[in-house]
């Protein structure tokens, strides 16, 4: 299966490794993403994820290791190098300047017409991927500081569609939001495979990763701990893989509540 | 917009706030949740302004403020340049000291080396941009604190000021050079000085109309042409009435209009531009800004360079507002004066927050505290004292604004 990635992968990465002070946060990963197909990124708090995805964006360079994109060997040295390649990231951390409001956040660093800035077209748009998304913004014209959890974490996501992007990165997209937003960015995910876009999800919520996903990576404590189809795989074996055995708190858990049911 | 809702209007949490008394309900609602605008500024300059009349009744004659604004253009240029490094949430310390450097060395290019006046001139402007350059290499590369750096600079550029004026101490600028001339005799001819108000309200009307159709056309909400109307002619009366007072005696002088035409070209810059924007995000947040791909250190160093720039036009126009170059040139309370008067004008010192008019304002506050206190004969110590008491006041103001912003969800 991983030759016939090889191939058609829009974005791979080979033996990523980095360190923070004594801390090996991320050690020989590799991961491939291709064209139109979306891979969810699984671990625990700490395994790396965010690491991971800080590196493809361009905020932390890689100690070592390989990025190809398109098939070039690529280096991602700062976040604008990210999005002239053409990757789009929503941080865990949303990174929104809480100051500017939702129009001014959502096209910072690429502002329509930059030495007399069009806000209407701006806000037009604005307007136009916030519905996208279904958002429930009352004003476009807030501070983003007045905006609530959920709310922001729209905005961070509706950001990453500007532009052309090929590869989207979300970073746990749908933890702070509701029923209907979460739905709406499981759509979107969809939707972007469709137009033939790469997707990296990072996720801790199993059912939403077996909805949208095709492959799933697990990553434990900055290793690969296995690569799956979703198609082929269980939510068991995935949280094995997570915590790194089959007898663990989840299935513990489950195994105490069946017990309890049955007696 | 009756029939059919605008794109912008049609969440149903949003009370409709229309024409002017929802344009007022909007400022009462924002000065509430700590966004105060220019609100504390003006309603502090009415109180100085009651007072200093009430304690002099010279105070408020039109004499009295033309010299207040032909007093308030350097150090306001000077404030411009404080308004930038502070909207990145930087400070710099040494605007005073590099704005007496580029006094000295104007003086001594043009009248000792008896170099053209514009060459002097433009060598200071580039010695400003190279002390804002470096300012901004020592920042980045090694994160130095920019209130470190400046303080270093404050007091080298003192030194180098000294130096350069040499054992003289003080040089004078001829009174029949043009420089002097229009630092201390040119004024606007009064036709031309309605002109300008004339222009200024069709222009406010012009750029607010077309933006209005625009929105309209786009299908968003926009401002009324009452709306519209009333703010152009309301500007209209007050240049109107501001040029026919202080045309009772010089008018309006060309130094003055310099000033308020470099703060329209930098609210410009600042609003309305990619710069701009990069600006006010870095002040904001500096790694979201980062990660936005903007060049993070790119924007520190144009507003460093902008900042020292500043200060050296400031510089310029105070030694040929004085007609000469000394040792306390950019001393004394030159620095704090600049700093104040761009906090007091509303620019926060936490980054992010803040506009070019802020700088206008708070010059003339400052102005008015300096000037109201010198006609009542107070000794430069009490005049000290009360620019550092309103100092202060503006930056608890600033503060409390800020914790309101952060309750009330505007940080
Ligand atoms: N800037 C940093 N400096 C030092 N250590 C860091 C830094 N960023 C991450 N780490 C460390 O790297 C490891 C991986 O962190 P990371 O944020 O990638 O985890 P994660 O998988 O995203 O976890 P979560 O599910 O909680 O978001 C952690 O041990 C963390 O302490
Ligand atoms: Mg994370």
């Amino acid at each position: 299966m991983s030759s016939t990635q090889q191939a058609d992968s829009v974005l791979s990465l080979r033996g990523i490794s980095k360190t923070f002070g004594a801390v090996a946060a991320l050690t020989g990963i590799d991961l491939d993403v291709a064209a139109g197909q979306v891979v969810a990124v699984v671990g625990d708090n700490g395994a790396g994820k965010s690491t991971l995805v800080k590196i493809l964006s361009g905020v932390h360079p890689p100690d070592s290791g390989t990025i190809t994109f398109e098939s070039k060997v690529v280096d991602v040295p700062t976040p604008a190098a990210a999005h002239k390649l053409g990757i789009a990231t929503v941080f865990q951390d949303l990174a929104l300047c809480e100051n500017l409001n939702v129009i001014q956040n959502l096209f910072l660093g690429q502002e329509v017409r930059p030495l007399r800035l069009n806000d209407v077209a701006m806000e037009t748009r604005s307007w136009e991927l916030l519905r996208q998304l279904s958002a429930k913004i009352p004003s476009v014209r807030v501070p983003v500081a007045s905006l609530s959890g959920g709310q922001r974490q729209t905005v961070a996501i509706a950001r990453s569609l500007l532009g052309d992007p090929k590869v989207i990165i979300l970073d746990e997209p749908t933890a702070a939001l509701g029923v209907a937003q979460t739905a709406e960015v499981l759509n979107l995910v969809e939707r972007l495979r469709e137009n033939g876009l790469g997707v990296i999800m990072i996720s801790h919520n199993m059912a939403d990763v077996k909805a949208v996903a095709d492959t799933v990576a697990v990553l434990r404590l900055g290793r690969n701990n296995g690569v799956f189809d979703v198609g082929e795989v269980s939510t068991e074996d995935i949280i094995a893989a997570i915590t790194g055995a089959s007898d663990n708190a989840v299935s513990q858990r489950r195994a105490r509540r069946k017990e309890g049911l049955s007696s | 917009m009756n029939s059919t809702v605008t794109t912008d209007r049609q969440d149903e949490r949003l009370q409709s706030r229309e024409g002017l008394r929802g344009a007022v309900a909007d400022v009462v609602e924002r000065a509430r949740g700590g966004d105060l605008g220019v609100i504390p500024v003006v309603a502090g300059l009415v109180v100085i302004w009651t007072v200093l009349q009430i304690l002099n009744p010279i105070f408020l004659s039109s004499t009295n403020l033309v010299n207040l604004t032909m007093e308030s253009a350097a150090v306001g240029i000077i404030a411009l340049g404080i308004v930038c490094v502070l909207l990145v949430g930087q400070i710099d310390l040494s605007v005073g000291s590099v704005s007496g450097l580029s006094g000295a060395v104007l003086a001594v290019l043009f009248v000792s080396e008896g170099l053209p006046v514009w060459l002097a001139i433009l060598a200071a402007v580039i010695m400003g941009a190279v002390i804002g350059w470096v300012y901004a290499q020592l920042f980045n590369r090694f994160g130095v604190p920019s209130f470190v750096i400046t303080l270093a600079g404050l007091l080298a550029f003192l030194g180098l000021q000294l130096y350069v004026l040499g054992t003289k101490g003080s040089i004078n600028l001829p009174f029949d050079s043009g420089l002097v001339n229009f630092a201390q005799l040119d004024f606007v001819p009064p036709w031309l000085s309605y002109t300008f108000a004339v222009i200024a309200a069709a222009g406010l009307f012009a750029s607010g109309y077309f933006h209005a159709r625009e929105r309209r056309r786009a299908g968003l909400s926009a401002r009324t042409l009452s709306m519209l109307v009333v703010r152009s002619v309301a500007l209209l009366v007050v240049l109107t009435f501001v040029v026919w007072y202080l045309g009772q005696t010089r008018g309006v002088g060309w130094m003055f209009v310099f000033f308020v035409a470099l703060v329209l070209v930098m609210h410009y810059l600042l609003s309305r531009t990619k710069w701009g924007r990069a600006v006010y995000a870095v002040g904001g947040n500096v790694e979201a800004a980062r990660r936005a791909g903007i060049n993070v250190k790119a924007v520190y160093t144009s507003v460093f360079v902008l900042c020292s720039t500043f200060a050296v036009v400031g510089g310029i126009l105070a030694a040929a507002r004085l007609a000469a170059a000394n040792q306390s040139s950019g001393g004394g309370d030159v620095n704090l004066n600049a700093i104040a008067a761009a906090v007091i004008g509303g620019t926060s010192l936490f980054g992010g927050r803040g506009t070019a008019f802020g700088a206008l304002l708070g010059i003339i506050v400052i102005q008015s505290i300096s000037s109201g206190l010198t006609l009542l004969n107070l000794d430069s110590s009490i005049r000290f004292v009360v620019t550092g008491v309103v100092l202060l006041l503006a930056v608890v103001v600033d503060s409390i604004a800020r914790k309101s912003r952060t309750s009330h969800g505007r940080a």
